[in-house]
């Protein structure tokens, strides 16, 4: 610890020289990492509310193994949705991780088909979420109450999830327009396809907060 | 990059994450044997504090894997990892702060609720 921070670390030296501090790092990149700060703060706080109702209520808290569950062909399989949910995200990040390198390696036809697969991907995560909400609001799930215990349940499943899908289809757009930018070739001049990894960034965030509520509000 | 251009391109150099496409492969079959483990611990129904013991082990390594390899992060200069990764750090404070304020909560629930 005490090297990192002796006046000759190269650390004291980027935060101490003028102009700029994060050396070799586009403003574009510094910037989508700043906000990705700043949205980790706002997630963190969703989840933090959602511990502090889930700590204080009396009422038993609805087991999400079994309000998650699905009968597919007569078997009964326990939080089967979410899982394939989550393995799609995960599928979605390795497309454009690759596609990130596809950018790189200035094969822009590949990075591009890449990253339209990436937004499939999440256009489709984003369906089955709608999916699992219209399934939860049938069964009387609402904001204020819910059948299977503390009414507090709904809130923080609607605001966590919520929140968290309109990120992807956020995140969908995104991905949809720089693509077709990169396919009309307006990257070629320049020659750099900084812009795959800056929108992969916020692609691996989506991802990044799924694996926390994935933890904490479905398996928990 | 207005700054002197011989520096400038030196360090895009440095910085450009171009990185072999069957690291990315390996870390993501990595993730995906990570989400499998971590749907085991509900399919096998585990309770108490193996389960989340667990939880935690395996959204820890996800959220490592994913910020170091798929984000970079790892290659970064410490001038930027420490910027974005140190101040999420505050947040224990609130966690510890609401965990004794919902343990405070719940036990005047109970002592209203006579329960």
């Amino acid at each position: 610890m005490a090297h990192l921070l002796s006046e000759d670390s190269q650390l004291v030296k980027d935060w101490a020289s003028d102009q700029d501090a994060f050396k070799g790092v586009s403003w574009g990149k510094a910037m989508m990492w700043i906000f990705l700060l700043s949205d980790t703060f706002i997630f963190s706080s969703f989840l933090v509310g959602y511990m502090t109702v889930r700590m204080s209520v009396t009422e038993p808290w609805p087991n999400a193994s079994e309000v998650f569950a699905l009968t597919i062909a007569g078997h009964h399989i326990p939080l089967i949705l979410i899982a394939i949910m989550t393995f799609i995200l995960i599928t979605s990040s390795g497309t454009m991780a690759m596609a990130v390198n596809m950018g790189y390696a200035r094969k822009r036809k590949q990075a591009a088909r890449l990253m339209f697969v990436t937004a499939l991907l999440g256009a489709s995560f984003v369906g089955m979420q709608a999916f699992e909400w219209t399934k939860l609001i049938e069964e009387g799930v609402r904001p204020w109450g819910n059948p299977f215990g503390a009414a507090q349940f709904g809130s923080t499943f609607f605001m966590v999830t919520g929140f968290h899908g309109l990120h992807v289809s956020a995140g969908v757009i995104y991905l949809l327009i720089v693509a077709r930018k990169i396919q009309l070739g307006h990257y070629e001049k320049e020659g750099n396809y900084q812009i795959v990894e800056i929108a992969g960034l916020y692609w691996h965030f989506v991802d990044l907060v799924w694996v926390f509520i994935f933890a904490f509000f479905y398996l928990w | 990059m207005s700054t002197s251009n011989a520096l400038g391109q030196e360090s895009q150099e440095h910085n450009t994450q171009e990185h072999p496409i069957g690291l990315y492969l390996k870390i993501w079959v990595l993730l995906f044997v990570l989400s499998t483990l971590s749907y085991m611990v509900d399919y096998m129904q585990l309770q108490g504090y193996l389960r989340w013991t667990l939880i935690i082990i395996f959204m820890l390594l996800k959220a490592g894997l994913i910020v170091a390899v798929f984000m970079h992060m790892m290659w970064e200069r410490l001038a930027l990892i420490y910027a974005i990764l140190l101040p999420p750090l505050c947040l224990l404070v609130l966690i510890g702060l609401m965990a004794i304020e919902a343990d405070y909560t719940i036990l005047m629930r109970y002592d209203f609720f006579g329960r």
